[in-house]
């Protein structure tokens, strides 16, 4: 018996980049609302290590900002897949779930990926008024994923 | 005329041009081009990586005491190197010439830490899959899943290494990511000695494992001598900080450059004033600056710096376990191994070994614990703070103002200094793999092996899904795109 919280938030992103920030504001937010049975991590982006983060957990939802991705928000399943990457400095929710099922040899928990579409990532600005609504969208259903009632 | 074989085509027009292009996410990106003649022969290469453009921007009129924190927001991947090369260089504006035991040990710590988790993620996650499946291989198991379906335990040692020293620098800089841990004049909180008994739990399993990864680098070498003895080698100068008494040292020292042969440019010279030494030139076909040393000029100033440079040019490494490595490393294969592009990666695991041994011995010092932690002095209005980063040697240099506001700022990042390194390794392969062949995947995968060798740092603090990590495109003369490949996106 896992003694970590049921529900875990990734949220990645890096604050000083514009609207990248999406998905450590979303994560303050989150952290400032203490839900029970919820833990938040917030990550400049993923790495293999974050694989080791999932064990135990019943839900994870990763939370990013992206960019050409739909408004306000995209939320989806999220399953374990490999990729191939031309540098070591990210990797996909995907991979850290593939990740997680070939070094613990069960099945990833339940995973989601609330995708919160921005608009600028320029080094210092402050979120796009664009980004800040969106932001107002997916906190909204962000409190929704993490009551694990089953997630739609 | 470049005064550099392959940088410049005599007659571009008519030539094929294939981008190895990464995408970028939201910012810059690196890409390789290649310009092929009707018969496949490479007639032009070059590597542009996009430059932080905007970090002086970014830290000017900043409260200095702010810098060490901001700067980790400019690189997401190494934000402990940025962090601690701001303290060392805001050390000497606060007058802090020399820090307390409790404080340069525990930046040390935080530093090793640092190395240990990147050089771990670079080995096991990135170029593992290359060395243990082939260059060409299969493009579906390149990859991190592909080597723990593979070799399971080699993958999950690569993770564990990884997530130890995320621990160390957790609790050291006090928080996973922007950690405050190092300030100017020394550090804010030392460790407790549950958080150091906590380390200690694992740190010998640590070394272990990382004995192990330098020993599979050898018998990776060992099983296609002649592949990782050429692929990708030339001869280049070299530039890193080692020690006074000679000793690799990736926190503190004075620069070393040495010739190819290893006579000495330079010895031992304080970093305060780098510029004397170093200059930067600008070419027109990158957004990225060439350094070189001003004592050859820039055709022949070019240098090498990194995990390569400093384990075969210090002259011991002061922990017994890697200067053992380091010394077989170094009589293999006559010496080829220590001179070949591919022995990167060998040297990386032997700084890992030494990082994990490195961490073992400082976790058994009680001046971890103590509770002097600043130092002070007089007042500066400059500083400049130099440490060997994960993939080389990181200038931080700023000057701040009377109202304690940083005036100007100069960076000059790791993979800045290898820039021209990178451009003639990609020569190198492109002119013995490619020449006269069709391009494949595979082939083409050959010019990302030698750019990860160096782990080159691309612009990668910003995250952001919707974009392809990596597209490569074959355009003819006319510039209408005749093939492409594409790898899946984030």
């Amino acid at each position: 018996m896992s003694d970590q919280p049921p529900v875990l938030v990734i949220a990645v992103g890096n604050p000083s980049r514009g609207d990248d920030a999406l998905g450590p504001e979303l994560a303050a937010r989150l952290e400032a609302a203490a839900l029970p049975g919820v833990e938040v991590i917030t990550e400049f982006q993923l790495q293999v290590e974050n694989a080791l983060d999932l064990v135990g957990r019943e839900r994870v939802v990763f939370v990013d900002a992206g960019t050409g991705t739909p408004a306000p928000f995209d939320l989806h399943r999220a399953g374990p897949a490999a990729e191939f990457l031309h540098t070591s400095h990210a990797i996909s929710p995907e991979a850290v779930l593939a990740t997680y099922e070939k070094i613990t040899g069960s099945a990833a928990p339940e995973s989601w990926v609330l995708c919160v579409r921005g608009e600028s990532f320029e080094l210092g600005d402050a979120l796009t008024p664009a980004a800040a609504g969106h932001l107002e969208a997916a906190w909204l259903r962000l409190r929704e994923i993490c009551a694990l009632e089953p997630a739609t | 005329m470049s005064a550099f074989p392959l940088e410049t085509a005599a007659r571009p027009e008519g030539l094929r041009r294939v981008v190895i292009e990464p995408v970028s996410r939201v910012e810059g990106h690196g890409k390789v081009t290649l310009l092929m003649d009707e018969d496949d022969h490479v007639q032009q290469a070059r590597l542009h990586i996009v430059e932080f453009r905007a970090f002086e921007k970014f830290i000017q009129g900043r409260p200095y005491w702010e810098v060490p924190v901001m700067v980790q927001r400019l690189c997401g991947i190494c934000p402990v190197s940025h962090h601690l090369a701001a303290c060392k260089a805001l050390d000497q504006v606060v007058g802090a010439t020399t820090l307390t035991p409790t404080a340069e040990k525990l930046r040390r710590l935080m530093h090793y830490g640092q190395i240990l988790q990147s050089h771990a993620l670079h080995f096991f996650h990135l170029s593992s899959p290359d060395l243990l499946f082939g260059f060409g291989s299969d493009m579906a198991r390149r990859n991190i899943v592909g080597v723990a379906a593979a070799h399971p335990e080699i993958a999950k040692q690569g993770v564990l290494l990884r997530k130890y020293g995320q621990e160390v620098i957790r609790h050291t800089a006090g928080k996973r990511i922007h950690g405050t841990g190092a300030v100017p004049g020394g550090v804010n909180k030392s460790l407790t000695a549950a958080e150091r008994d906590e380390l200690k739990k694992d740190v010998y399993q640590m070394v272990a494992w990382s004995r192990d990864a330098v020993r599979l680098v050898r018998r990776l070498f060992e099983q296609d001598l002649d592949t990782y003895r050429n692929f990708g080698t030339f001869e280049a100068r070299t530039l890193s900080l080692v020690r006074a008494d000679g000793a690799m040292d990736l926190y503190h020292g004075g620069l070393r450059a040495q010739h190819a042969d290893g006579t000495t440019i330079f010895d031992h010279v304080n970093y305060d004033h780098y510029w004397e030494q170093i200059s930067e030139e600008v070419k027109a076909w990158s957004y990225m600056k060439f350094p070189y040393l001003k004592a050859l000029g820039s055709e022949d100033g070019w240098y090498r710096v990194g995990p390569l440079t400093r384990v075969t040019r210090s002259d011991f490494i002061p922990t017994p376990l890697a200067d053992r490595e380091r010394r077989e490393f170094l009589a293999f294969d006559d010496g080829l191994a220590a001179r070949s592009t591919l022995g990167f990666h060998w040297a990386r695991m032997i700084e890992m070994l030494h990082s994990a041994e490195a961490i073992k011995d400082l976790l058994h010092d009680d001046d971890l614990l103590g509770s002097d932690l600043m130092a002070g002095g007089e007042r500066q209005a400059r500083g400049v703070g130099v440490i060997e980063a994960p993939r080389g040697t990181l200038i931080h240099h700023y000057r701040v103002d009377e109202n304690d506001q940083v005036a100007r700022a100069n960076l000059i990042v790791s993979t800045t200094h290898n820039n021209h390194a990178m451009n003639i390794a990609i020569r190198e392969v492109a002119k013995k793999y490619l020449n006269g062949h069709k391009l494949t995947e595979g082939l083409l995968n050959h010019i990302e092996v030698a750019v990860r060798a160096f782990d080159p740092c691309l612009s990668c603090a910003t995250h952001a899904m919707g974009k392809m990590p990596l597209a490569v495109e074959l355009v003819d003369a006319e510039g209408t795109v005749v093939d492409s490949l594409v790898r899946g996106s984030a």
